[in-house]
């Protein structure tokens, strides 16, 4: 077992004293070493203090915007934020995202999903060089030849499309908003017309995916954006 | 009456009391420095009670003082905040005036205002400064203003006679009366005449011949005079309400009321300020009235103009004003007393020559043969008209003058045919052709032209027929008789004829009148909304008075002119003016006395109980603003617009309450439901993990591993159920935004099926969707909690082994969406209830719903312009139908 100090570092944000502790709680597995503050002035603090590997951030703090936090942490530091926020809230998640938040969750989240999605995250930021091709379920895309096949066989993209899907595949398991993607691949002039995105995807999934009404590899996340799914 | 009956004040004046009493808290109380003469110090006594507030503590700014340069009314302003002046432009000079605007906005607790009957500049929003004053006691603000004497209206031709100096600016006895406090500033004559020789007296603009004539001490010594009696009557009122308000039993007069009959004769004017005298001097309430009979139409202009000023002088004077519409001055007039039991009738001394009375006994007798009960006070008249008449309008010559040019060719064919004849018929039956052509010309043309037939006629039978031929001189003397005849003959007719007529035109304008009401007040009533009613109102007040309508209604803090007749629109002037007609509930705007120069005319629409907007009217015609007719058709039209619309929005206000009841009742049904939905799952919750807690070390694993599954599921379920109260509290609430984009429907089933993945787990679902539909635009995280809640309640409701079906398609105008499952289905009568809020479907075994999914879908398809429809599927099960436009 590694010693404290080489474990992962955590920073929950949370003013809710239940949902620290309940945090507190399923995260003390011995995998990760435990930081928490209850404001954002604090976790800003803490962010510099402790040098978090991961944070979880609830939006809704007392004292300053949750989507701030992040833009100030940002300022300085690549940590990945992983943001908790209620479900009626989705330009909340959008602006946090957009903000350089790098996942969300929506309360209540089970604790699977929760360990889930800190795990990808830690791996996604100690990744160092990224693998010339990347592997989902039956899906692999090969960069340096810009070949992307399904069960084997070879699928034909417009350069669009393969744009489109080598992005969403280097963030595999990365929520990437709307405006993420148009931005990427559009430039920052398509960002009102979200349809071309949603138009593409829909192209794109009819060549990947084998039922499009159950997609296995491109994920919508509503009123969000899209999400590779990580193995 | 007996005399019990005075010895304690009424209920009704008791109430009177209290109300007045209550509405003096928010008006202001006016103090009125009277002085019977300039110079005799009203404006540096108002000045020295100024200062003595001030020292008290009040709040009191100079709203408009003059000085005249005087240093010392200057110095005495000292220490007083003045408000500035307004600036008005007029004809290039810039007058300065007070601004009441400035002043309401300061809101002090007492403004003092110089000269209450100054006549404002026009372009002012009033033609008076005392209807400013008024503006202010309204507003709550206490005013201390200074007057003299002869400018109260009821005074004018007394001190006018006592002066020679008719004095044009006056000001309206209801003020004196209304004064919470009178101060007479008083000095003896001779002391003015002295500070006269010092030139320590202004005297605006007056020459110094009139100065002279003004001020000799005969007329200062009756002046002085007048004003005193006046505040010693006051004071005698003050006296006998207060003893009236304590119940202090003394002699009263008796309850007699006045009434003052106009003609619009040039002497009704004088007859109503005897009968304001009359009513001062006693106490005691009075009327005017005018009585329109079918010939008084035939009027001029003129005196139509003069009854609506003798009628607007009586209002101002404190009148209560009628017009009434009879055959008989006489019968209406007594009626009418009798009705206001009315004590005592006051009517002018008859100028008609003897021989007119013969033929018709004037009206002052027939008065006193009907009076009964009631005296009749008969004032004389002199011939002394002591104030200049309006003009009166310009004759119609163009209409007259071809009237005599036809009566000319009239005659001229009359002699043309008589000459023709001349060989076959005796001079005297040609009489009878000119005798036709008089007949015809009062026909056609109207009394005068018809006088001038006669008259032609004569001459020309005469010159042309009479024998000797081509000379006026007559042979024989018999045609004297037949001239005279043919004369008297012609007059007569055309007298008769031209009354016939005239009766007639009044009967139709009356008709017309009466039709336009009739019309205007069926299509209120047809009126079911506002909408209508407004539209209504302006196309038949438009339609009946040639004239362009607007309503305004309130709108939150603002008039908003809500209806309008085509090519009118209302700048901000005219709203400003609306806006105070509404905030003063008086008449304003063209025609009326305040803010004369805009372009409408704005009348309050008032019922006796709540005042709801305003009619902005504007006339074609220029004279219309003045005639009696006119106003009193607008004032017709606009109480019945008043009530109809009183009546819209009482029915508006009962169906609200309805809707606020029905929503009660729904809110009841919301309590129950949170009560009972959200204290389930908890009890399940809290007592798998009570039992866990307690026993976990004696439970079997899989006892604790079901106690474990059972909380976690009511906990989802109740999270459900939190999330559907909060979309529909939200989507009730209008705070939903639909954030339409175009949207993949293949993806929108993914996002659904992908929500409800564990609840699927391994049922079958069928999703048979065309590859080629189009993308839709819709809110897709709305839509795509539409297909989980009807997914879910699929799921829930049909068996575990049968499948759900989910299929699209699409013809040129919508997308359709159908879910179809093999459960139970829904009882025929209730598929229509379905959508409403807490109804449930009488549930299977385990299965339980909030009542709230499908009520959420309905909610979001509509707001997307679609429809959604449940129906029973043929071999079992329900369908559920979404279709969305696609454009």
């Amino acid at each position: 077992m590694p010693s404290e100090e080489k474990l992962p570092r955590i920073l929950v944000v949370d003013d809710e004293p239940s949902i620290l502790r309940f945090l507190r709680t399923v995260l003390n597995t011995g995998e990760f070493s435990l930081h928490q503050a209850e404001n954002g002035h604090a976790a800003l603090a803490a962010a510099a203090a402790v040098r978090p590997d991961v944070i979880l951030l609830d939006l809704g703090l007392p004292d300053m915007d949750g989507v701030e936090v992040i833009q100030r942490i940002r300022e300085w530091s690549q940590v990945p934020i992983i943001v908790l926020s209620v479900r009626e809230r989705e330009d909340d998640k959008v602006k946090a995202l957009d903000a350089g938040a790098d996942d969300y969750l929506t309360k209540p989240f089970g604790v699977a999903e929760l360990l889930a999605r800190i795990r990808v995250t830690l791996r996604r930021s100690t990744q160092q060089t990224p693998e010339p091709v990347v592997r989902v379920d039956e899906l692999e895309i090969d960069m340096p030849r810009r070949r992307v096949t399904i069960r084997g066989e070879e699928v034909q993209l417009t350069p669009t499309e393969y744009d489109l899907l080598r992005l969403l595949a280097i963030h595999a398991g990365k929520v990437l908003t709307h405006n993420q993607i148009l931005k990427q691949i559009w430039g920052p002039g398509h960002l009102e017309q979200p349809h071309v995105l949603r138009v593409t995807v829909s192209n794109l999934r009819r060549k990947i995916e084998q039922d499009v009404s159950r997609p296995r590899y491109i994920v919508t996340e509503l009123g969000v954006g899209y999400r590779m799914s990580s193995a | 009456m007996t005399f019990d009956d005075h010895k304690r004040p009424s209920p009704e004046a008791m109430l009177k009391r209290a109300l007045a009493e209550e509405a003096d808290t928010t008006i202001g109380k006016l103090k009125i420095f009277l002085g019977y003469a300039a110079g005799v110090g009203k404006t540096y006594s108002m000045l020295e009670a100024a200062h003595e507030r001030k020292r008290e503590g009040w709040d009191v700014v100079a709203a408009y003082v003059e000085s005249h340069g005087r240093a010392e009314t200057d110095a005495f302003l000292e220490g007083l905040e003045i408000v500035p002046k307004a600036h008005i432009e007029y004809h290039g000079v810039t007058l300065p005036e007070m601004d009441t605007d400035r002043v309401l906005a300061r809101r002090p607790q007492i403004a003092l205002v110089d000269e209450l009957a100054h006549t404002n500049v026009q372009g002012s929003r009033h033609e008076k400064r005392w209807q400013d004053v008024e503006e202010l006691l309204a507003a709550g603000i206490d005013v201390y203003t200074t007057v003299n004497i002869q400018h109260f209206e009821s005074l004018n031709d007394i001190v006018a006679r006592i002066t020679g100096v008719v004095v044009r600016e006056t000001v309206p006895d209801r003020l004196l009366d209304k004064a919470a406090e009178i101060r007479l500033v008083d000095i003896p004559p001779d002391e003015l005449l002295q500070r006269l020789r010092e030139g320590k007296v202004y005297i605006a603009g007056q020459a110094a011949q009139a100065v002279e004539k003004f001020f000799r001490t005969g007329n200062l010594i009756a002046l002085r005079e007048l004003s005193l009696r006046r505040t010693a009557a006051l004071v005698d009122d003050q006296m006998r309400a207060y003893m009236v308000s304590r119940e202090i039993p003394g002699p009263w007069p008796a309850a007699e009321r006045i009434l003052v009959c106009v003609s619009g004769s040039p002497f009704s004017e004088r007859l109503i300020r005897t009968a304001r005298r009359l009513s001062d001097e006693m106490n005691i309430p009075w009327f005017t009235v005018y009585v329109e009979t079918p010939g008084s139409s035939r009027h001029l202009q003129e005196n139509r103009e003069r009854v609506w000023k003798d009628l607007r002088l009586a209002e101002s004077l404190g009148a209560h004003v009628a017009t009434i519409t009879a055959t008989s001055v006489a019968n209406a007039v007594i009626d009418y007393a009798e009705k206001q039991n009315v004590t005592k009738i006051v009517v002018g001394k008859p100028t008609k020559s003897r021989w007119r009375e013969f033929l018709l006994p004037p009206l002052v007798d027939q008065l006193i043969r009907l009076s009964g009960a009631i005296d009749i006070y008969v004032v004389s008249i002199q011939a002394d008209i002591i104030r200049p008449r309006p003009q009166a309008p310009e004759p119609k010559t163009s209409i007259s003058l071809t009237g005599y040019i036809v009566s000319v060719a009239l005659v001229m064919a009359a002699t043309f045919l008589c000459l023709l004849v001349r060989p076959f018929l005796a001079p005297t039956n040609m009489v009878m052709i000119y005798l036709l052509a008089v007949v015809l010309s009062a026909l056609r043309l109207g009394l005068k032209p018809a006088i001038l037939t006669a008259f032609l006629g004569v001459l020309a039978f005469d010159f042309f027929v009479v024998p000797p031929q081509l000379t006026f001189s007559v042979a024989d003397t018999e045609y004297i008789l037949t001239f005279i005849a043919l004369f008297s003959v012609g007059v007569i007719i055309s007298s008769l004829v031209s009354k016939v007529r005239e009766r007639a035109d009044a009967v139709r304008e009356r008709e017309e009148q009466t039709a336009s009401l009739y019309y205007l007040s069926r299509d209120l009533a047809a009126a079911a909304n506002l909408e209508t009613l407004l539209a209504a109102v302006t196309k038949n007040i438009g339609e009946s008075l040639n004239a362009r309508i607007a309503v305004l209604l309130p709108e939150g803090e603002r008039l908003k002119v809500t209806a309008a007749s085509r090519e009118l629109a209302l700048g901000e002037k005219e709203l400003a003016v609306a806006e105070w007609a509404f905030r003063n509930r008086q008449p304003a705007g063209r025609g009326t006395g305040t803010l004369g120069s805009s372009e409408l005319l704005h009348l309050p629409l008032m019922t006796s109980a709540s005042l709801l907007g305003i009619l902005a009217v504007r006339l074609e015609v220029e004279s219309g603003y003045r005639s009696t007719q006119t106003r009193r058709l607008l004032d017709a039209f606009t109480s019945q617009t008043a009530m109809a619309l009183e009546r819209v929005q009482l029915s508006l206000r009962a169906e609200q309450a309805q809707i606020l009841q029905a929503r009660e009742t729904l809110e009841r049904a919301l309590l129950n439901s949170i009560s009972h939905d959200l204290r389930t799952p908890l009890v399940s919750i809290t007592g798998a993990l009570d039992t866990l807690r307690d026993k976990i070390h004696t439970l079997a694993d899989e006892a604790r591993l079901e106690l474990l599954d059972t909380a976690w599921e009511e906990a989802e379920r109740l999270n459900r159920f939190v999330s559907n109260l909060v979309e529909m509290t939200q989507l009730e609430a209008g705070a939903v935004k639909l954030r339409k984009e175009y949207c993949d429907i293949h993806d929108l089933a993914g996002c659904a099926l992908a929500a409800l993945e564990r609840r699927i787990g391994t049922r079958g679902i069928e999703v048979r969707l065309p590859p080629d539909l189009p993308m839709v635009r819709m809110d897709m995280t709305l839509m795509t909690q539409v297909l989980v809640n009807l997914l879910d309640n699929a799921l829930k409701y049909s068996p575990v082994t049968s499948p759900i079906e989910i299929s699209a398609s699409k013809d040129t105008t919508r997308m359709t969406i159908e879910f179809a499952d093999r459960g139970p289905g829904i009882p025929e009568k209730d598929l229509k209830r379905v959508f409403d809020k807490f109804y449930r479907i009488p549930v299977p075994e385990g299965a339980s719903g909030t009542g709230l999914g499908l009520s959420i879908c309905k909610g979001i398809v509509e707001a997307h312009g679609g429809v959604i429809m449940a129906e029973n599927r043929i071999g079992g099960g329900l369908k559920i139908i979404i279709e969305l436009p696609l454009h």
